[in-house]
């Protein structure tokens, strides 16, 4: 009976202590839970701005510490991205400090790759073994051979040096694992992408339609700020989604459409928009091109036809149409982000952006806003070498809609050497183990390299891969680059150092800095300080480096982001008006107006995979974290009840999940819930870590990626759709369970 | 006499943890333990569903069993604003107010004494609300006086259908839940 | 169906509040039998039969003082800023049932220690004769022995009742929300005390009327229980589902076969089947009488800890 046991707490406080003395610390890292209460008088306290890294968003953040010791992160009020709130990952940014985890020396690796055994180094003998290496590729092969992975602004340096270096195939999982798709369709559409922060005047909405968008677990904090204002304002939030989501409990109608039948929903609620006559007729007959023949294409596309289709009643189709009408402009269908679904993903998102472009909203309030940014200088380096060959990543631009790298082009130039080898893969910040499908391809790739360079923060499971690991000084100990991208309002914001790195970490301009130093590309680091670097970008802006220092964000004069403020509609497609009917589409062979065509189903007994976020994580970066880890140490798998009974699942005990391809995954809690149709499981991402140097997340979990061993390549661009893994459940054993 | 409490929007919280977060940094609470968490409560059967989800913590009643039940007197209500404190110097680790709070907000800390949301007494000092609520993203928490009739949290009560935990156990809670 | 997930999971509270260890059971338990010895050898004082330095009611105050002490040093074993214990005497806090219980507790001891003054034994006297002397005077003062008595009666029969106290003013916990929970500590005590004198008087005479006096504490016991349970039984679901825990449950066996059972039926069919002079008497009832005080403690602090009040409120 173990009530009459009593738990030790005394233990746990050991635990606490015990933390500090850990010998996995590296010399000089500070234990968090050291000191206790907040500040009393005669404490320091000190603080000093920066923006966050804990995820691209890049919010303003103030750091404080109190007697030189990190204690706390809270937002800049002054910043228009989170308007003086953190997320939670944000919040617990001095995790990353405190961090027992970090990698604290370059790192050489000692065996065959993957075989996870290091000798520490010194910067100058791994900077020079790569320097050493990249110049035997470019010798061989040329420059074009070496390919850049990176994921975040903290990349920029590494960009420009490899800029330098003379190789175009620079990428980030974001375009082809994630958002690619998005911006492919609304190009297409309305000639502009939708951006990052994305341009949705979510807050000015009267009808919010999410597809598949989970806000509230997807923690993109001004998207989540705004949609808390539109629910508390009264906004009508509609949400198709097969888990009852966090804003699915928001929704005055919850669609629970059945996976991969989205473009019918899409379809029928433009079929009802156009039959009943419920669209911008004026925004139409101005801007629009092509709309009879779209309206002839989407003409079967009834309620009827989509009901056996997408399992959702006709009259909730209807209903639900006639809602988005209802409160139009100011109705915005969200485009998403994370839509690397199903293969037919810029279809899927064109058709948002078709249901968008029916209800008139686009730049007006309550619907996409033309975002400013603020004008900063460039800094005047020399020109970059120009490649005759070109990218690697869409030989005979098979893709030909995708407008930026392909990291899974680059991993299948790697393998198969055509249309010429790369030979050298230099990974910033970005676990390709977990981003990318089919973790067996990237091991294969990354076995078929001379070069393997990874820059982390902590070992990851990509870092376990590499030739040489860079241990990157964290956010809070380093300076960056400006942050200006593009927002309702134009901004500058600064990232300095707030404490000193522990170890013998380094920020990434000064690796990309030394790095280019050794293989001769001094001519494009002129600048000898990044203060200088920094400060020669505000040239003209009347700003100096110090004012950057004090304020953190500044924000430029309002411009006008919207019809209702005064800013002109355009449409640079090749009509330059809105495309209901692409001819672009037509000529390359693809359908002018999207198409459903049906995904594979689970077979009997197995389950659709489906994955998403939780708003204490950032992909797979986040577990080893003290605070984001404590917060949720491990994922779940949501299985519904009445599955889970029938497989005798019990709720809070551990099963496995093994896909259609016999892969096993790691022991995972069953979450038990009625929150989920009966044909679909789901996963949030970035747990089920093997590395066994992240002693926090190690063993926590299940990895959805490890289980994507499918995916459905997108024609028009790319993309990895990756829902369309099916998995059944193997019982756990045991001490395991 | 003011007393301080909180009004939070159900419809506008969406489980972020982002008050949990706050409140472990601002407040040192060490690793293991929480002065704050989300409740999450889920009812129906799919797709007909209604979801709670609550920040909850102590609640500082208006009539705390773990201020009478204290043997030393170390478990006490503030003069400012009516808010339940521990003072660790006077505190045994006797666990009774761990046993009398119907909401199980106390725990005992690694140094042995009873410990739990204290509103951030320090903060409000200084005229700040308390962590968890500056931090919310959603901006779904309100901290203020329930002795003004025109502060925001009164006027949040008389305008919106609310309710408050355990009103049964009889200690008057002093934080609310729109619906 | 209704789920309810919490991202709380503190040491101690959560998934169920296990403050309370053997420590607080072991205490409750000696504190009531200690009171049960006070009350009666205070009663045999104050009625003026306690000269017979052979009845195992001479021993008592000693035994008393032994046993109390070791009650305190479980008590003082279950704080976690044992340091500090001495904060318990720098205040007094009339709303405490706990601060109650620390003053009672000082003040028991000198109640023990002038009733063990009446009996200072010969090698003593010899070391120490100032204590005979005073002992002579008090034992000539019937008054004084009155005084004594009933001030061992008094705060004997307040540690019993303060014990059951403590848990029911913490109305946290449905299982304790009972009035009778005072009365039936102090009478469980007293059935220990008399299990405990029945056990080992050398004296028939004694050995009878305590076990009589036991069956009477043990019939009240199980009145107050059942009074008890009934009271839970008719009041709110929580109070219900906490009755539910000890009647079925987790703890249901514990309660049915320890303290009812063989803590109160079987020991007393056995007494009273002994002082009918049916069967002979034998140690085995009290000893279960006195294992089965222990149990009652167990299983109410235990299953009152898991008792709670709904967590979910109707929205």
């Amino acid at each position: 009976m173990t009530i009459l046991s009593r738990r030790r707490f005394l233990q746990i406080g050991a635990g606490v202590a015990g933390a500090g003395t850990a010998a996995a610390l590296s010399p000089g890292t500070p234990v968090w839970a050291d000191f206790f209460g907040s500040a009393q008088p005669g404490d320091v306290v000190e603080t000093v701005p920066t923006y966050c890294d804990l995820c691209f968003w890049k919010c303003a953040a103030i750091a404080t510490k109190k007697n030189g010791r990190l204690w706390k992160i809270e937002g800049n009020p002054a910043d228009p991205l989170s308007r003086g709130r953190l997320c939670p990952r944000g919040t617990g940014g001095v995790g990353t400090y405190y961090d027992t985890d970090r990698l604290h020396s370059p790192l050489l690796r000692r065996k065959s790759r993957g075989e996870d055994e290091w000798s520490e180094v010194t910067w100058d003998e791994a900077l020079g073994f790569i320097a050493d290496k990249l110049k035997k590729i470019r010798a061989e092969h040329g420059p074009e051979a070496v390919a850049y992975f990176s994921h975040g602004i903290g990349g920029n340096f590494l960009k420009h040096t490899f800029k330098a270096f003379g190789t175009p195939n620079l990428v980030a999982p974001s375009y082809a694992q994630c958002r690619g798709p998005r911006d492919v369709g609304f190009q297409l559409t309305f000639g502009e992408d939708v951006a990052t922060p994305e341009r949705t005047d979510i807050a000015k909405a009267r009808c919010l339609v999410l597809v598949g968008s989970h806000l509230g677990e997807n923690m993109h904090n001004s998207q989540v700020q705004e949609f808390a204002e539109a629910v508390g304002a009264g906004a009508t939030v509609i949400v198709a989604d097969p888990r009852f989501s966090v804003a699915a409990s928001k929704a005055k109608h919850y669609l629970p459409v059945k996976p991969g039948t989205d473009i019918a929903l899409l379809l029928a609620w433009m079929n009802v928009l156009v039959a009943e006559n419920l669209y911008d007729h004026a925004f139409v007959e101005t801007h629009g091109f092509g709309f009879d023949a779209f309206r002839a294409e989407i003409a079967a596309c009834t309620p009827e036809w989509a009901y056996p289709i997408t399992t959702i009643e006709p009259e909730a189709i209807r209903e639900t149409a006639r809602e988005m009408a209802r409160h139009r402009p100011a109705t915005l269908v969200h485009p998403g982000r994370h839509v690397t679904w199903y293969g037919d993903d810029a279809q899927r998102s064109r058709a948002i952006a078709l249901v968008n472009a029916l209800l008139g909203n686009w730049g007006r309030e309550g619907g996409f806003y033309f975002p400013a940014s603020f004008a900063l200088a460039k800094y005047p380096y020399p020109a970059y070498p120009h490649s005759e060959r070109g990218t690697v990543d869409n030989p005979g631009g098979k893709y030909p809609f995708a407008d930026l790298g392909l990291t899974n082009g680059i991993r299948a130039a790697t393998l198969s050497g055509q249309p010429y080898p790369i030979k050298g893969w230099f990974v910033y910040a970005t676990n390709l183990m977990q981003a990318m499908p089919n973790q067996e391809e990237t091991i294969r790739a990354i076995q078929a390299l001379d070069l393997m360079v990874v820059v982390d923060v902590v070992p990851s499971e990509i870092a376990g891969w590499a030739d040489v690991v860079l241990p990157e000084s964290v956010y809070l100990e380093r300076y960056d680059d400006f942050n200006t991208e593009a927002f309702r309002e134009p901004f500058v914001s600064l990232r300095q150092p707030v404490v000193e790195s522990p170890g013998d970490q380094r920020p990434n301009w000064w690796i990309a800095r030394e790095l280019a130093m050794k293989l001769g590309l001094g001519a494009y680091y002129p600048w000898q300080s990044v203060e200088e670097y920094l400060e020669a970008r505000l040239a003209g802006t009347g700003l100096a480096l110090a004012e950057m220092k004090r304020r953190g964000v500044v924000v430029g004069p309002h411009r006008p982001i919207n019809v209702e403020e005064g800013h002109p509609l355009a449409f640079p497609t090749p009509s330059g008006k809105v495309e209901f009917w692409s001819t672009q589409l037509a000529e390359k062979g693809f359908d002018a107006v999207p198409k459903y065509t049906p995904h594979a189903e689970p077979p009997p007994g197995y389950f659709r995979l489906l994955f998403g976020r939780a708003p204490v994580h950032t992909f797979s970066r986040t577990q080893t974290n003290p605070l984001l880890h404590e917060a949720m140490p491990e994922n779940e798998v949501w299985v519904h009840a009445d599955v889970a009974r029938r497989w005798v699942l019990e709720n809070g005990r551990k099963v496995r999940l093994v896909n259609q391809d016999g892969v096993i995954s790691q022991p995972v809690k069953v979450k038990a819930t009625e929150r989920i149709r009966t044909d679909c499981v789901y996963l949030v991402h970035g747990f089920g870590q093997t590395a066994k140097g992240l002693k926090r997340a190690v063993g926590k979990g299940a990895s959805d990626a490890q289980l994507i061993t499918r995916y459905a390549v997108d024609p028009l661009m790319g993309g990895t759709g990756m829902n369309v893994n099916f998995v059944t459940f193997q019982p756990v054993a045991g001490a395991e369970a | 006499m003011a007393r301080f409490g909180m009004v939070i929007d159900t419809q506008r919280c969406v489980g972020c943890m982002d008050c949990v977060v706050a409140c472990k940094t601002e407040n040192q609470v060490p690793e293991g333990f929480n002065r704050d968490w989300i409740a999450t409560e889920v009812r129906g059967k799919f797709p007909t569903l209604a979801l709670e989800i609550r920040t909850e913590r102590c609640n500082h009643c208006d009539s705390p069993p773990c201020v009478t039940c204290c043997p030393t007197g170390a478990s006490h209500v503030e003069e400012l604003g009516k808010i339940v404190l521990v003072d660790p110097e006077l505190c045994i680790g006797c666990k009774a107010c761990l046993a009398s709070c119907p909401y199980d907000a106390r725990f005992i800390h690694p140094e042995g004494y009873a410990d739990k949301c204290t509103f951030c007494i320090h903060r409000v000092k200084e005229g700040k609300d308390p962590a968890c609520v500056a931090v919310c993203p959603t901006r779904c928490m309100h901290f203020g006086d329930f002795a003004d009739p025109n502060s925001e949290v009164s006027r949040l009560l008389a305008a919106r259908v609310h309710h408050a935990l355990i009103p049964e156990a009889g200690t008057s809670p002093r934080i609310f839940y729109l619906t | 169906m209704t789920e309810l997930t919490t991202t709380r999971a503190n040491p101690l509270i959560d998934p169920a509040l296990h403050v309370w260890g053997w420590e607080i059971p072991l205490y409750l338990f000696l504190g009531g039998l200690v009171a049960g010895m006070m009350v009666i050898s205070g009663y045999f004082l104050f009625s003026g039969r306690w000269r017979n330095t052979r009845s195992a009611c001479y021993v008592l105050p000693g035994m008393s003082l032994v046993l109390l002490s070791l009650g305190m040093l479980a008590l003082f074993l279950d704080l976690e800023r044992k340091l500090f214990v001495w904060r318990l005497y720098t205040t007094f806090e009339p709303l405490s049932p706990m601060s109650w219980g620390a003053w009672i507790l000082v003040l028991v001891y000198p109640a023990l220690v002038a009733n063990l003054l009446l009996r200072v034994p010969a090698p003593l006297r010899a070391q120490a004769p100032a204590l005979g002397a005073l002992s002579d005077r008090l034992v000539e003062r019937p008054a004084a022995l009155r005084w004594i008595g009933a001030m061992n009666m008094i705060w004997g029969g307040l540690l019993g009742i303060y014990t059951g106290v403590l848990l029911s003013a913490l109305g946290a916990r449905p299982l304790w929300n009972s009035a009778l929970l005072g009365p039936l500590f102090l009478v469980s005590g007293l059935s220990a005390a008399a299990a405990f004198v029945h056990l080992i008087a050398p004296d028939v005479g004694e050995r009878e009327l305590m076990a009589k006096a036991d069956n009477g504490f043990l019939i009240a016991e199980l009145v107050f229980i059942a009074l008890f349970l009934i009271g839970l039984l008719s009041s709110t679901a929580a109070h219900v589902h906490a009755a539910g825990l000890i009647l079925g449950g987790p703890f249901g066996a514990l309660f049915w076969v320890g303290v009812i059972g063989l803590g109160i039926v079987l020991p007393l069919s056995i007494q009273l089947l002994a002082v009918q002079h049916r069967v002979a008497h034998t140690p085995i009832a009290p000893l279960l009488v006195i294992a089965g005080g222990l149990a009652l403690r167990f299983v109410l602090v235990q299953a009152g800890q898991v008792s709670h009040w709904n967590r979910i409120p109707s929205f």
